[in-house]
């Protein structure tokens, strides 16, 4: 053992630093498991003091660091540095304070997204960001991705419902960001550090928003023989005045898919599923689905299926919601991508992604988040098959370089993380990221904290399978 | 003191003029007055020029102009297609501008509904303290590439540069609204009823205390169902209540939005949750004073010296933001700077053009 790794064994007992292989190895990768590295150590921190000196241990011993919690991150944002430390938080997993009249909730990062809806329920109160994974993810994590889900066009994303944090800097330091009033005065520090992926310190409490549970839901199935007659009924929704809480879209396959794997009881035959969802008090509510109805039934939608009860509801949704899983069961290996589009660009940008997965040989099943323009396409392919995973990789970027080509971005809710850092440059320009980066710097000058993240150009933090196909067409340098 | 005024009417010259001045002061309309009255060195960049709206497609929601664009422009072509800014940007009437919005962080009592100016900015486009051209965030509804620039953007006072374009998400305007104003016996009374609303099912877009004890709510949305949700909100209150509707219901709104008619003195901002009202009522007798959005947000009016002010916000533990008088410092209450905030100023600013202090130093 180094005198280093030695000093860090006085921090944590040994049941609290793992430095075996046997014990690093589900630390290796993230939920993008294409990517991974082997860390030097992993520390789990149970106090915001163990925090802050596991991180001045690794500004002393200049060792990299990712925090992370459920490493749900679908882009690698939570992968280790090759040979750095994870600060491993989910035993930092504690409802600190509910305060239902104030309608706030203080958690530690590792406090499950899914557990303050929960905890809030007795009180008629919800946590209103639901990602696919909240069953699992923290929302440390949720925090640093800023991350999203089906109701972000009404209700925004994490950073909308993120109050206050107390946060370790890079160097140690630890600072309160925002407060606990929706308001401020001075610029908004909290909403810089919301969804900076780890860049910019760790958050060891973080206050939320709560907000009361709508009191009536209408849930809407349609069916439709094109994906074309879905998107334009989503258009004529938004023309109509109606602000659902919810519009996703799933294709054929997506439907095949979760159908195999949940048995929602949709109708399989359909090219394309439209989920729409009121949700507010029952009188408004009642008198929106009479004007949905008319939209709906315009719209040419060969069958269309009300929910009557919860259990109905809850069953519409399932099927959704595990359709990123489901797609395992249709093909050994997949790549969820997150792209986004304005949503008057979205029939041309599923035409331009069909038309992409047939000139690559390479089927893709479209689950998205209507009313926002986010595009899940879900790329199927076989890592078995020498090649197949590199194909899948070009095309995926050549789906988010149409996102940004039509007015996009490259990611809805998963954020840039390691997958998508060398498309950042499609988007910004050298002088935004030139912005970006001295915000970094003047934060962490040594670039410890989740290093090779979202710049292009940082620090290679991990072996991955081969060169970015960006990189072997010339278009970026380094890894 | 002499002063220049510079008027740029491209980001191009805002550039120039950041790279040629020692110290910067961006204007818009100047309805904040505390916020653009220059101090001694500064070059005022009037912003006044820089306008135009660049993208709208009502059917995305989205919303894309200059900086220097005159909120009432914004609203009335955001009206024609029924739309409109959530955040409820007060100062429409007075010649504000979407860039001072966003740089003053301000909201108004809708903000109830859905949010203030920070939940609906998209994206931007300034020029930082070395005279770099940055845009941050994007123009579609939900993004999550890069570092949150638009955010940090709102309330930056000019402090971390200057706007040059801003993009917001909007949303369709109720198709009806009604107001109702609903007296209590006393303050507690009516704090109660605010808490009891706040935790309730009925949604409102404004929820406003006017001290000592009158609540001023804004219910909207379908014209067939606003007579059954009056009728349910007046028995959940359990008071009688004369709905205002029509056209005096919108002036009436419209006369809040100009917070300058709440009284003469210093016109301050200071965000808080509907618990500190209690020791702020006993402390604030007397100054015109109104609570929006459900006590998340004080508006006053103050009269006598700030520095009594200050001394009274720090005791009760609160930050503020003088919008209107002549002030050194427009922060005042408690204090906020951290390491955090130096240092990401020091990254966009490091030479100080846009600090309007460092002069008197």
């Amino acid at each position: 053992m180094t005198p280093a790794l030695r000093e860090l064994a006085s921090l944590f007992p040994p049941t609290r630093l793992l430095t075996q292989p046997g014990e690093l190895a589900p630390y290796a990768s993230d939920a993008l498991t294409a990517f991974r590295a082997q860390p030097l150590a992993v520390v789990l921190p149970e106090s915001h003091a163990e925090v802050v000196a596991a991180v001045r241990w690794c500004a002393k011993h200049r060792v990299p660091y990712v925090a992370r919690g459920s490493g749900t991150s679908l882009s690698g944002g939570s992968l280790p540095v090759e040979g750095g430390i994870v600060i491993g938080l989910n035993r930092m997993n504690r409802l600190l304070r509910l305060e239902p009249k104030e309608r706030i909730a203080v958690v530690e990062p590792g406090f499950i997204n899914l557990q303050v809806s929960l905890a809030a329920a007795p009180y008629g109160l919800y946590y209103a960001p639901d990602p696919s994974s909240q069953p699992v993810s923290t929302i440390g994590g949720n925090l640093a991705f800023n991350s999203g889900g089906a109701h972000c066009l009404k209700y925004g994303m994490t950073s909308n419902h993120v109050l206050a944090a107390k946060v370790v800097l890079p160097d140690g330091e630890t600072v309160e960001l925002g407060q606990e009033s929706l308001e401020g005065v001075g610029p908004d520090w909290l909403g810089l550090f919301v969804g900076s992926e780890g860049l910019l310190g760790i958050a060891t409490e973080i206050t939320l928003r709560l907000l009361p549970k709508p009191e009536a839901f209408h849930t809407l199935l349609a069916a439709y023989d094109s994906l074309e007659k879905a998107g334009e009924a989503v258009a004529a929704v938004v023309a109509s005045g109606l602000l659902p809480g919810a519009m996703e879209i799933m294709d054929a396959l997506a439907i095949e898919a979760a159908e195999a794997a949940v048995q929602a009881g949709y109708p399989r035959e359909a090219r394309a599923l439209l989920i729409v969802e009121l949700e507010g008090e029952t009188p408004q509510v009642e008198a929106e689905a009479r004007y949905l109805d008319e939209v709906i039934r315009a719209s040419g939608a060969y069958e269309v299926r009300i929910a009557r009860s919860a259990e109905e509801r809850m069953k519409i949704w399932k099927g959704r919601k595990a359709a990123f899983s489901a797609v395992g069961r249709l093909s050994p290996d997949y790549i969820v991508q997150d792209g986004v589009v304005p949503r008057s660009k979205l029939g041309q940008a599923l035409a331009e992604i069909e038309r992409l997965s047939e000139r690559y040989g390479l089927r893709v099943a479209n689950v998205f988040h209507a009313g926002d323009g986010n595009l899940h396409p879900l790329i199927l392919y076989n890592g078995r098959v020498p090649g197949e995973l590199e194909r899948a990789e070009a095309l995926a970027g050549e789906i988010l370089r149409l996102c940004v080509a039509l007015g996009g971005s490259i990611t809805g809710e998963h954020g840039v993380g390691m997958e998508k850092r060398a498309y950042m440059p499609e988007m910004f320009s050298s002088e935004d990221l030139a912005a970006m980066r001295r915000i970094r710097l003047a934060l962490d000058p040594l670039e410890l904290a989740n290093r090779g993240k979202m710049f292009p150009g940082e620090a290679p933090a991990a072996h991955s399978h081969g060169a970015h196909p960006l990189q072997r067409a010339g278009v970026i340098s380094g890894g | 003191m002499s002063t220049m005024v510079l008027r740029p009417t491209s980001p191009a010259e805002v550039q120039e003029a950041v790279r040629a001045h020692r110290r910067i002061l961006p204007r818009g309309g100047g309805s904040k007055p505390a916020l653009s009255t220059p101090h001694q060195g500064q070059t005022v960049l009037d912003m006044t020029g820089l306008t135009g709206v660049l993208e709208y497609d009502p059917g995305e929601y989205v919303f894309v102009a200059r900086a220097g664009t005159r909120l009432a422009e914004v609203e009335a072509l955001l009206a024609q297609h029924g739309q409109y800014l959530p955040f409820d940007p007060p100062f429409v009437a007075q010649g504000a501008t979407l860039g001072g919005a966003v740089a003053a962080g301000l909201s108004g009592p809708l903000r109830q509904r859905y949010g203030g100016v920070r939940d609906f900015i998209l994206g931007v486009q300034f020029v930082d303290g070395t005279g770099q051209l940055v845009r941050g965030g994007g123009k579609v509804v939900k993004n999550a590439a890069g570092f949150d620039l638009p955010k940090l953007m709102v309330g930056s006072l000019g402090r971390l540069g200057v706007l040059t374009e801003v993009a917001f998400k909007v949303f369709p305007f109720p198709k009806a609204t009604a107001t109702l104003q609903v007296d209590f016996p006393s303050l507690a009374e009516a704090l109660e009823a605010l808490y009891r609303l706040l935790g309730s099912v009925i949604e409102l877009y404004a929820l406003d205390l006017v001290p000592p004890d009158t609540l001023v709510l804004r219910l909207g949305g379908l014209p067939e169902a606003l007579p059954a949700r009056l009728r349910r909100l007046e028995e959940f209150l359990g008071r009688p209540a004369q709905p205002i509707t029509g056209s005096l219901e919108a002036a009436y709104w419209k006369d809040q939005n100009d917070l300058n008619r709440l009284g003469e003195g210093c016109l301050v901002k200071v965000p808080l949750s509907p618990k500190r009202i209690p020791a702020l009522e006993e402390a604030l007798q007397g100054v015109p004073r109104r609570y929006l959005s459900g006590g998340q947000l004080l508006y006053l009016a103050w009269s006598g010296p700030l520095q009594a002010l200050d001394g009274l916000l720090k005791r009760q533990g609160l930050p503020g933001l003088v919008l209107r008088g002549v002030v050194e410092k427009p922060l005042i209450g408690l204090n906020l700077e951290q390491a955090f905030a130096r240092k990401v100023t020091a990254a966009l600013d490091p030479e100080g053009r846009f600090q309007p202090y460092a002069a008197q130093n």
